[in-house]
């Protein structure tokens, strides 16, 4: 695994998130992604059967995985591990939207863009490197969402995972995402 | 008209570039997509608008918006968008229109409302309205000289709400609604399903105060997304919310949670409501709301425990039984005896900015009588009903109407059972729609005048009652598209035709807005920060009354009316009254109704980005009940009431997550107007649904959830 200036990552709040979209209707302006496509999406897990129910909610995107398997099974090396973010992006012009990245993602987070090449969240990598929060972050009614470097153990994200009981999203595959859901 | 847009001639519009950003200027207005009108910056690049964010400096948004504000583009942008004004060519109903000129139609406009008013005199007018826009409108009512001026907002949502807490404590719950969530320790919702009802702030306080430890009990048939963040999920028997309210009374009571010196000095006719309440024991109140004794008397304990910084919310959309006013008194009666009135996590004291009219303006005429409902009936309505102007349509009791306008609100989905609201609209002489899009409505009317939306245009200035007061303005963003105007504009035209030009004495909107600005007292640096912000803050009044002082409310006695005299007085119950609902018979349910974050009623569902999100509703049916019946979620299924009444084919959700007498979809959507191209025939019409409709009889709101339906299969 590289080391990266920062390591940038995401938490959503579980408690706060109430499901309502605007973080993907938000990255949809802000990205310019083509209506039908998403980079970000809404779950809603209920467990348990009537009257004894428990309901789950947190929106997702991209893991921005530390041991990324989109990096690894890319053949023309056009996923990457920036250096700078230590967020994982895609180099539009080596990608020959051959979908290996895709297959092999366990979070389902990317797609092919009309244009041809695979598209999926870049953490807002053209606002955090100006110092601005994501679009998701930015817009959330509920503040459910935070981004920040979890090599600064200052930053917000660091001590709400410190503080706070997290969960992250299919650890066995050993992707070691940078997604963490407070719970 | 086509004049520059204002914000052109500011010296330094918010440029994002400066943070190596997407490219645009940053423009400050106020949303339109729900009347919560919260501040967004608009980023316009090329004359375009390429997205909506919360305006920072706006109390409603704090930076912050919901998707309905973030998708606003779609509404901007929707391909299927009124742009000429139209004149019906057919029959009336057969929606047949030729495209006209602004002169032709807004002649045609005039003259229509001008015979009938000299024919059968102002009261024979009737405006119906929804939205910012409707003030121009309702000046242009008021001075034509009719008071038959009325908001669905008023008899078809939150007007039981309102009059329920007048009756109790002098005041309605505002809107924004006065409940102060962000200090509350322990909340209970009935049926109020924040989270799905998406109104930014209330839902940033919601989440906020929930991730302080606020602890929520959730009264709902459904498992909705509030009640999965609750403490306690009462799912209670539809219907019967009364019992359960003056159940809690009764525990809270009976165990001495309390504060009887509060009580003493604050409340009149307490003694009365503890003798009334005394049969709600939990064990009755089980029988009726399904809600085991145990779990009422630990939510009763939750809140008492807690108060007075807890509190029942007062909700928003009430209309659902016909005995509404009442169990939203019950509601209110409960927070009385919290003693949470002007409390911290209880209900705040609101502030507001005064603004005064233009000085070259003259006063608007206030007309006292609407026709909106026979002499002496429903003594406490305290708007005009938007439902008893159809009547009146309909029935020429108290008279007959002859005219309408219908602005941005589509009645037929709108006010229960659609058939009266045609069969009215076919006994009238004349009607103007104004609207944005195709709705419904518009296949129906005379003429239809083409409005650009709230980011191509100025409105009045806003400034609510709030925990902050403000004023903010509205202003245009892009140039209108196609030949649509501003509702300004339009009134003031029709103003010229109708001798009323006096009440219009602006000629652009921007004249508009700073002859009140000036006439309020506001600065020009105040004035130019107004443009440039789109915000004007003051500080607050006090919001809560110090501890221990005696409440001065605006009820007759001064205080809390736990027993009400002017209720006994003109035959109502004085203190609320549990009657048992009819239960909807074999394989049938209760239609209940609700909303989704990323919709505002039936006005986004043609909107691309929104649906893009949720892009049908889905009829909610119990799952051990589907099974049964042999349905899967993904089935469709047609949907009839007990009238015979009919929509769909819509999609099945069979789910754990709601009970088993009833189902549940979202409404606004199975328009039915083809124009409107991806609404059309796309889910189901609750509304359709509801030729069965129930009116209170304190203040007139009509009651929806008194509809019984079944689901028959459709093979697709």
């Amino acid at each position: 695994m590289t080391r990266t200036a920062h390591k940038y990552g995401m938490v959503v709040d579980t408690i706060a998130c109430v499901g309502c979209s605007a973080c993907t209707l938000a990255c949809r302006s802000e990205n310019e992604v083509p209506e039908g496509l998403s980079r970000r999406w809404v779950n809603q897990e209920t467990r348990g059967s009537f009257p004894d129910l428990k309901m789950k909610i947190w929106s997702e995107s991209c893991q921005h995985c530390e041991n990324a398997p989109c990096v690894k099974n890319c053949p023309t090396g056009a996923s990457f591990i920036d250096d700078f973010t230590g967020t994982v992006q895609v180099e539009r012009d080596l990608c020959t939207g051959c979908k290996a990245c895709m297959a092999s993602c366990p979070y389902d987070a990317r797609y092919i863009h009309p244009t041809g090449y695979v598209d999926k969240c870049t953490l807002c990598h053209h606002r955090i490197t100006g110092g601005l929060e994501t679009a998701c972050e930015t817009v959330c009614p509920t503040s459910a969402i935070v981004v920040g470097d979890l090599n600064d153990p200052g930053s917000e994200i660091s001590q709400l995972l410190r503080k706070r009981k997290f969960e992250q999203r299919r650890t066995a595959a050993g992707t070691r995402p940078k997604f963490f859901l407070l719970v | 008209m086509g004049s520059s847009l204002p914000w052109e001639n500011l010296e330094t519009p918010l440029e994002s570039q400066e943070a190596g950003l997407g490219q645009g200027s940053i423009i400050p207005t106020v949303c339109e997509m729900c009347f919560w009108k919260c501040g967004v910056h608009a980023r316009v690049h090329d004359g375009k608008v390429v997205a909506l964010t919360g305006n920072p400096d706006h109390p409603l948004s704090r930076g912050r918006l919901c998707p309905r504000g973030v998708g606003g583009i779609g509404s901007l942008y929707d391909p299927d968008r009124l742009s000429e004004p139209l004149i019906r060519v057919g029959e009336r109903g057969s929606q047949e229109f030729r495209v006209a000129t602004w002169e032709e139609a807004l002649d045609r406009t005039a003259e229509g409302l001008r015979k009938v008013a000299d024919q059968y005199g102002p009261e024979s007018l009737a405006l119906f309205y929804h939205g910012a826009g409707g003030s121009f409108f309702k000046t242009l009512f008021k001075g034509m000289g009719t008071a038959n001026i009325a908001a669905p907002s008023y008899a078809q949502c939150r007007g039981p709400r309102d009059v329920g807490f007048e009756l109790t404590f002098g005041e309605g719950a505002g809107s924004p609604e006065i409940a102060d969530v962000p200090n509350a320790r322990v909340m209970a919702l009935i049926g109020t399903h924040l989270g799905e009802n998406m109104h930014n702030t209330s839902v940033q306080d919601f989440s906020a105060a929930l991730g302080k430890g606020m602890r929520l009990i959730t009264v709902d048939p459904r498992y909705s997304v509030a009640a999965g963040k609750s403490k306690y999920w009462l799912p209670i028997k539809p219907g019967t919310d009364i019992a359960l309210l003056l159940g809690w009374a009764n525990v809270i009571i009976r165990e001495g949670w309390y504060d009887a010196a509060y009580i003493e000095k604050n409340a009149v006719g307490f003694d009365k409501f503890r003798a009334e309440v005394a049969k709600y024991t939990p064990e009755a109140v089980y029988i009726e709301t399904g809600i085991k004794p145990e779990q009422l008397i630990a939510t009763a304990r939750e809140l008492a425990q807690a108060a007075p910084h807890s509190l029942v919310h007062p909700g928003r959309r009430v209309t659902w039984y016909g005995d509404d006013t009442q169990r939203c008194r019950a509601v209110a009666l409960v927070n009385g005896l919290l003693g949470n009135w002007g409390q911290p996590g209880g209900f705040y004291m609101s502030s507001s900015i005064p603004l005064k009219q233009a000085e070259n303006q003259p006063p608007v005429p206030e007309h006292q009588a609407a026709s909106d409902r026979p002499a002496g009936s429903y003594p406490y309505a305290g708007s005009v009903l938007a439902n008893g102007l159809r009547e009146a349509t309909l029935t020429g009791d108290p008279n007959e109407l002859k005219a309408w306008m219908v602005y941005g609100t589509n009645l037929p989905m709108v006010l229960p059972d659609p058939r009266k609201t045609l069969a009215a609209i076919q006994k009238l002489d004349f009607m103007v729609a104004i609207d944005i899009l195709p709705m419904e409505i518009t296949g129906w009317a005379d003429v239809v005048l083409p409005e650009c939306t709230y980011l191509e245009r100025h409105d009045d200035l806003i400034a609510p009652w709030y925990r902050e007061p403000y004023v903010a303005l509205r202003q245009p963003v892009v140039e209108p598209m196609g030949n649509s105007k501003p509702g300004w504009w339009m009134a003031k035209e029709l103003g010229k035709r109708l001798g009323l030009e006096q009440h219009f004495p602006w000629e652009t909107a921007n004249d508009m807005i700073g002859d009140r600005l000036n006439a309020s007292g506001f600065s020009a640096a105040q004035q130019a920060n107004l443009y440039k912000k789109g915000v004007i803050l003051k500080q607050a009044d006090p919001m809560y009354l110090p501890a221990g002082a005696p409440l001065d409310l605006a009820t007759p006695s001064g205080k809390i009316e736990f027993w009400s005299q002017q209720l006994a007085d003109t035959g109502f119950d004085p203190v609320p009254v549990y009657r048992r609902p009819e239960q909807p018979g074999p394989g049938t349910f209760r239609l209940l109704t609700g909303r989704s974050p990323v919709h505002t009623f039936g006005r986004t569902a043609n909107n691309s980005r929104l649906l893009d999100q949720y892009p049908e509703n889905e009829v909610w049916l119990n799952r051990a009940t589907a099974v049964d019946m042999g349905l899967r979620s993904g089935d469709r299924v047609m949907m009839k009431n007990q009238d015979g009444a009919e929509t769909g084919p819509v999609k099945v959700k069979a789910t754990e997550r709601i009970r088993g007498d009833c189902v549940y979809m979202v409404h606004g959507f199975g328009h039915k107007d083809p124009r409107m191209r991806r609404a059309h025939n796309n889910g189901g019409d609750d509304n359709a649904l509801t030729t069965r409709y129930k009116v209170d009889p304190i203040m007139g709101a009509t009651g929806y959830s008194v509809n019984f339906v079944s689901l028959e299969k459709v093979e697709v």
